[in-house]
């Protein structure tokens, strides 16, 4: 019988596929962060003033911000002046069209598996492809201008669309947000802009890929959706990240706004490079993400699949203002070898008749250490408000570790809340029982992560579903061995 | 079929099994009866390949092949087969997928393609009205919230669409109802042919009063004391191990 240390050794054996790098030419902004760095970025995206004065605005007040220590992870101080905070690959020709993106940036894109031309095996999806600083692709532009959606780089936004960015712009996650909001207000470089207009119903599935190329950058976007009264869109991020030894500070917004019965989903599946076996290296994936459901009937749903960076400290959440307006947080977060998640969400009743829902599952290995926080607030007012929360662990090893750290604050006498949590381990029960009906040991345990994770998976986007499971196989190392 | 010779086992540096001898040919039911703790469990286990238990001396050979030398998968593609007595949960797994992955595992170990989608929908749907098993049983977790009957029934399902050549049944009849009994030993009395053999352990004599053994073995404090047919395990209901004790001094001495 192959014995469990066994399987922990295999899964500490863990390849990351997109550790590549490309040999790009690239513009950079000297290291280190002061407002002479944020007026260069902003002039470098040739920004209006009031754009400007934003960022502006939010360096003073990130000056004076800490960073946040509450949470349980460890890691030693970031020199935020040792960091580059723009890097952009420079353009050979100026791009007016898909058939003019550089072939390397082309060939970057096809050894991930992400098609920057159009009609091709995605071709339910449109993709906006940022790279280091800067979106360097967009497919699928003309046929969704034609429903009036708008799907762009965020800088293109800024010039083409300033009305809808200076309208929403920090209006769900504001610059003295948090340390981390703070410093990504100050000094984003591009990210992804979706509007859908009222009554449309986006035809293919958003997405946006993110990859981090250059060494010593941080990689800082921000994107903005919003779905107008009876709009709706579902929405997909991926992102990757080379090898390397250091690491790579990755700290994004996303804010979303959803209007009367408007709906948006938005998936992430997050692959950034995790750090080696002896965690080394690997992203630390600062992330601050929240939607508001501003209409009634209002819809948000964030489902996310957490395999990547050496540390993940991230909770989308949202918050439920408009009446009868529904929350929902998918979540799957891996922590194998020495990675480090501390994850989940925020749910804030406002409005009358809100309801969410939170499915969490942890899954630890290695020396990995998972945790779940989850704030639920059911303010005063907020009627009959309901919440269902369900927070799972499982354990494969012995090294291992998972933590639930569930707040629930409820000021409303009509709410009604329900909590269930649960830890297990992949005993060596369940894998000698799927031995002797011919299972090995390794896809028995792929079988069970998967169905621990089913809840999640059945949530995403068909296309990134079996993607999603292919690549936990690959985080716990379990891949090839399920044919 | 199976020949077993001097099998000692030990679990947790404890003694469990002391020379056990047993040869089973194609075709045939034998029974292992005993008081608790006579060491019924372990042999069934040991057969299926369990790793907590340590094999110190002896020999089993499955068709001619050394059966203690194979990983647990390799003796269940080989045909090797155990009912557990306390099958596991593995939630959000559901039965018809972890009943295919199975199935399949063992035909690409024989060489033979993946089944066919609707070939396999057939093949479970015989089997489950067999067992009295609805439709919706093949879309739930693996045993996930299944009643004590309810597991039983599935072991034996699954041991029913595998189709192997030797069968360990270990208290396949502990914690059924009469009705459930039946059901379970319909699956089972379907199953024999003559190439095709059980063991099945049990405490008791119900599930042999319809699952009608052609041996019947007493194990008693690791070693089989007494082997007989049918009979043997009818006149135990009757009387107790008391006088098997009586008669096989040399381990009552021991106790």
């Amino acid at each position: 019988m192959v014995s469990k240390s066994t399987i922990q050794e295999q899964m500490a054996k863990q390849e990351y596929k997109y550790g590549f790098v490309s040999d790009l030419d690239e513009e950079m902004v000297p290291k280190g962060l002061d407002e002479g760095i944020v007026r260069l970025i902003s002039r470098k995206k040739n920004e209006p003033e009031w754009m400007t004065d934003w960022r502006l605005r939010a360096f003073r007040h990130w000056l004076t911000m800490k960073e946040p220590k509450w949470s349980n992870v460890t890691y030693p101080p970031i020199n935020y002046q040792d960091i580059i905070y723009y890097a952009a690959p420079k353009p050979k020709k100026p791009v007016k069209s898909l058939d003019d993106v550089d072939p390397e940036i082309r060939s970057l894109y096809a050894k991930l598996g992400i098609p920057l031309q159009e009609q091709e095996r995605l071709a339910g999806v449109a993709v906006d492809a940022v790279l280091d600083s800067v979106s360097v692709a967009t497919t699928f532009k003309e046929k969704l201008a034609d429903l009036g959606i708008i799907f762009c780089s965020f800088s293109e936004a800024v010039q083409e669309r300033p009305d809808l960015v200076r309208k929403y712009l920090g209006s769900v996650v504001p610059f003295n947000d948090n340390f981390f909001a703070g410093l990504n207000s100050a000094v984003f470089s591009d990210g992804s802009f979706a509007y859908v207009p009222a009554g449309v119903r986006c035809p293919m599935e958003l997405s946006t890929y993110f990859r981090i190329n250059a060494q010593d950058t941080g990689q800082f976007e921000r994107t903005l959706i919003i779905a107008e009264d009876g709009a709706y869109v579902s929405y997909l991020e991926g992102c990757t990240a080379p090898i390397r030894d250091t690491n790579q500070l990755h700290a994004a917004v996303v804010e979303l706004i959803a209007l009367d019965d408007a709906e948006i989903k938005y998936s992430t599946i997050q692959n950034w490079y995790p750090g080696d076996k002896q965690g080394k290296g690997g992203i630390y994936n600062f992330v601050t993400k929240r939607g508001k459901c501003l209409g009634v009937n209002s819809k948000i749903s964030w489902t996310q699949v957490e395999t990547g960076s050496a540390i993940t400290w991230k909770y989308p959440s949202c918050i439920l203002q408009g009446d009868n307006s529904q929350g929902e947080f998918y979540s799957v977060a891996v922590a194998n070898n020495y990675q480090q998640a501390d994850t989940g969400t925020k749910m804030l009743h406002i409005g009358k008749n809100t309801r969410s829902t939170i499915i969490s599952k942890g899954i630890s290995s290695g020396y990995g250490r998972n945790t779940y926080r989850g704030r639920v607030w059911i303010h005063r007012g907020a009627a009959n408000a309901r919440n269902y929360s369900q927070c799972d662990s499982l354990l494969i090893g012995s090294t291992c570790a998972a933590f639930t750290f569930p707040d629930i604050q409820v000021q409303e006498p009509t709410a009604q809340m329900e909590h269930e949590a649960s830890t297990s381990k992949i005993g060596e029960e369940q894998l000698f029982y799927c031995q002797q009906r011919g299972i090995t040991p390794e896809d028995a345990t792929n079988m069970i992560v998967n169905g621990f994770c089913k809840q999640v998976f059945l949530k995403l986007p068909m296309e990134f579903a079996v993607e999603a499971q292919k690549l936990i196989s690959v985080s716990l190392n379990l891949e090839g061995t399920v044919g | 079929m199976l020949e077993i010779h001097g099998l000692h086992v030990k679990i947790g540096g404890k003694e469990i099994l002391k020379g056990i001898d047993l040869t089973i040919r194609p075709g045939e039911v034998h029974a292992i009866m005993g008081p608790n703790g006579s060491g019924k469990t372990t042999l069934a286990q040991v057969l299926a390949g369990r790793a907590t238990y340590e094999v110190t001396g002896g020999k089993a050979a499955f068709e001619g092949k050394d059966l203690l030398a194979m990983k647990p998968e390799d003796r269940a593609r080989e045909g090797v087969f155990m009912a557990f007595q306390y099958p596991v949960e593995i939630p959000g797994v559901s039965n018809a997928y972890f009943l295919k992955a199975a199935l399949n595992a063992i035909r690409k170990y024989r060489g033979l393609d993946e089944i066919d989608a609707m070939d396999f929908m057939t093949l479970v749907q015989d089997k489950a009205t067999l067992l009295g098993l609805d439709e919706t049983f093949m879309k739930r977790g693996l045993n996930e919230g299944f009643s004590g009957g309810e597991k039983k029934k599935n072991e034996v399902f699954q041991m029913a669409v595998l189709e192997p050549k030797f069968c360990v049944l270990d208290e396949t009849d502990s914690g059924l109802d009469i009705d459930a009994l039946r059901l379970v030993a319909k699956g089972i009395n379907t199953m024999r042919s003559p190439g095709r053999s059980m063991l099945v352990v049990t405490h008791y004599q119900r599930l042999l009063d319809y699952v009608t053994p052609d041996v019947v073995h007493v194990l008693v404090e690791g070693r089989i004391v007494k082997s007989g047919d049918a009979d043997l395990a009818r006149n135990l209901e009757k009387h107790g191990y008391g006088w098997i004790l009586e008669e096989a001094p040399r381990s009552a001495a021991r106790a």
